[in-house]
């Protein structure tokens, strides 16, 4: 598409819009998958609860997202006359763009990709980091009480989630020996001849349940939601936002949740390989993102089932999980995995 | 601390039991109603939406004897009254605050010719709180509207009255 673009405008300008139609291509979906995503979350959680959820505007209440973003769209963005205008409105921005940003190093299939960048997990791992920005500056900004010691708590769970999710990269990029997810997901082709995934690896499994743990704290979602503990902090960091700037906030934590279930998918459980290394399964080029898509809604669905099930997490609990259990955890399955590559792979101990 | 204890919080035990329970939740059948498709039946002696009576012949029920009026207990009813050209004692002014009304149906209690009643209708919420002080008009419009679905539950409870 590149070279077609190139042809018609130049170099320049041909690149150009050949990579922001590709953006469009991931951007447009991605904000469509958020508004469904919402609605199956509601709808799920409510089937939990024996409740029906959003039911009425649509068919089986499909279009409920649309109508409450409307509704938003239609609101009036109220700044708190002592808030910090400039970082007020930042804020927002900033965690909607960082929760876009890291999607351009996901590869749908072999090739799909915007940016095939050699260290595309170290890239995903630095905007993710970007992304507590986002709630700091709110919390900062709004100059209220709750929401500070929101994105105070905010920063500190994320930045402790962070680093066992850290060392559980670390793990599947010394078994996949490169930072490339398109390496990463073509290297867990074919265990024991039969599985695609790095999760039935046993001594990665333990490293996919750590990381499907740390991503729902690192998106702060339930049972991990202390950032927006209703009961304590109103709603948060999000308190004194309204309109359109808690909408952005909505669309960023979405799409974050989803980015977070396909990284779940392309590091632990093959991507967009089927689960069993069988040749009927392979798709024609460019479907087997079915397989990927498929993966990504089972992981959201546990994400929807664990917020419908766990209560919320005391931060004491919460601090202990990461840096006692976590991190010492993942730590050593560091040492087990390079222990056991070293033995195995590199040919022993010289 | 036993060895069990470690082997189950490393796998995890209690959640995957939770999970398992909330899965078999997400397939039971629903505990609530499709609202407003959907309603549940109401006793007779529901207490919603105020209304005022007539009788068959169209004349109005209420005498403004105001005893309604004495026993509300949050004063949302305003009554004036005069003779009528007639003679017949009536109502000039027959307010209902819908926004201070405890729905406590004393004033259907109190009334002695059954005109003022708490009809069936709970669904009356209204987009401005102006809408909610409702006048005589209101009232008997609400009177008509609502008769027969009135006098059908003023029928089934009198056996117990």
């Amino acid at each position: 598409m590149t070279a077609f673009f190139q042809n018609l405008l130049g170099i320049g300008w041909g690149w150009f819009v050949a990579n922001l139609i590709l953006i469009l291509l991931i951007a447009l979906p991605l904000m469509l998958a958020v508004a469904m995503i919402i609605y199956a979350d509601r709808k799920i959680w409510a089937a939990m609860a024996l409740r029906r959820g959003p039911n009425v505007v649509g068919p089986f209440g499909l279009l409920q997202s649309f109508a409450d973003g409307l509704k938003v769209f239609l609101q009036e963005t109220i700044i708190p006359s002592a808030s910090n205008k400039a970082l007020f409105l930042i804020a927002p921005i900033i965690t909607f763009t960082v929760a876009l940003l890291a999607w351009a190093v996901i590869p749908f299939e072999q090739g799909m990709v915007l940016a095939n960048i050699n260290v595309g997990l170290l890239y995903i791992l630095a905007i993710s980091s970007l992304g507590v920005y986002g709630v700091i500056l709110a919390g900062w900004a709004s100059n209220s009480k709750y929401p500070f010691y929101s994105a105070i708590r905010a920063s500190a769970q994320m930045i402790s989630y962070e680093v066992s999710i850290g060392f559980v990269l670390i793990c599947v990029v010394l078994w996949a020996g490169s930072f490339n997810l398109t390496d990463i997901v073509n290297s867990q082709k074919g265990y024991y001849g039969l599985l695609n995934g790095h999760g039935f690896n046993p001594l990665l499994f333990p490293m996919a349940i750590v990381f499907l743990i740390s991503a729902m704290a690192e998106t702060a979602r339930a049972p991990f939601d202390l950032t927006e503990a209703e009961s304590e902090l109103v709603a948060g960091y999000q308190t004194e936002y309204s309109s359109m700037a808690f909408a952005l906030y909505w669309l960023g934590e979405y799409a974050n949740v989803i980015l977070m279930c396909a990284l779940n998918a392309l590091l632990f459980w093959g991507g967009w390989l089927p689960p069993l290394d069988l040749g009927f399964l392979y798709l024609p080029y460019g479907l087997n993102i079915i397989w990927l898509l498929a993966k990504i809604m089972f992981f959201f669905f546990v994400f929807s089932w664990v917020k419908a099930t766990v209560p919320r997490y005391r931060y004491d609990q919460l601090m202990r999980l990461g840096w006692k259990i976590f991190l010492p955890l993942s730590l050593f399955f560091v040492f087990l995995v390079s222990g056991f590559l070293m033995l195995t792979r590199y040919g022993g101990i010289q | 601390m036993s060895l069990a204890y470690y082997v189950k919080s490393f796998t995890l035990w209690e959640f995957v039991k939770a999970h398992w329970l909330t899965l078999k939740y997400f397939f039971k059948p629903k505990a609530t109603i499709n609202y407003p498709y959907e309603k549940n039946p109401i006793s007779p002696r529901f207490r919603g939406e105020h209304a005022l009576r007539r009788y068959p012949n169209g004349e109005e029920r209420c005498i403004a004897c105001k005893l309604c009026e004495a026993i509300c207990p949050a004063q949302a009813i305003t009554i004036e009254a005069q003779p009528r050209d007639d003679g017949s004692r009536r109502t000039t002014r027959y307010d209902i605050d819908m926004t201070k009304c405890i729905y406590c149906g004393f004033c259907q209690e109190a009334c002695p010719v059954d005109a003022v009643v708490e009809g069936p209708n709970f669904e009356f919420a209204t987009e401005t709180r102006e809408e909610l002080i409702y006048d005589k008009g209101k009232l008997l419009a609400n009177g008509d509207k609502w008769e027969r679905a009135i006098a059908a539950n003023l029928a089934a409870d009198a056996p117990y009255r």
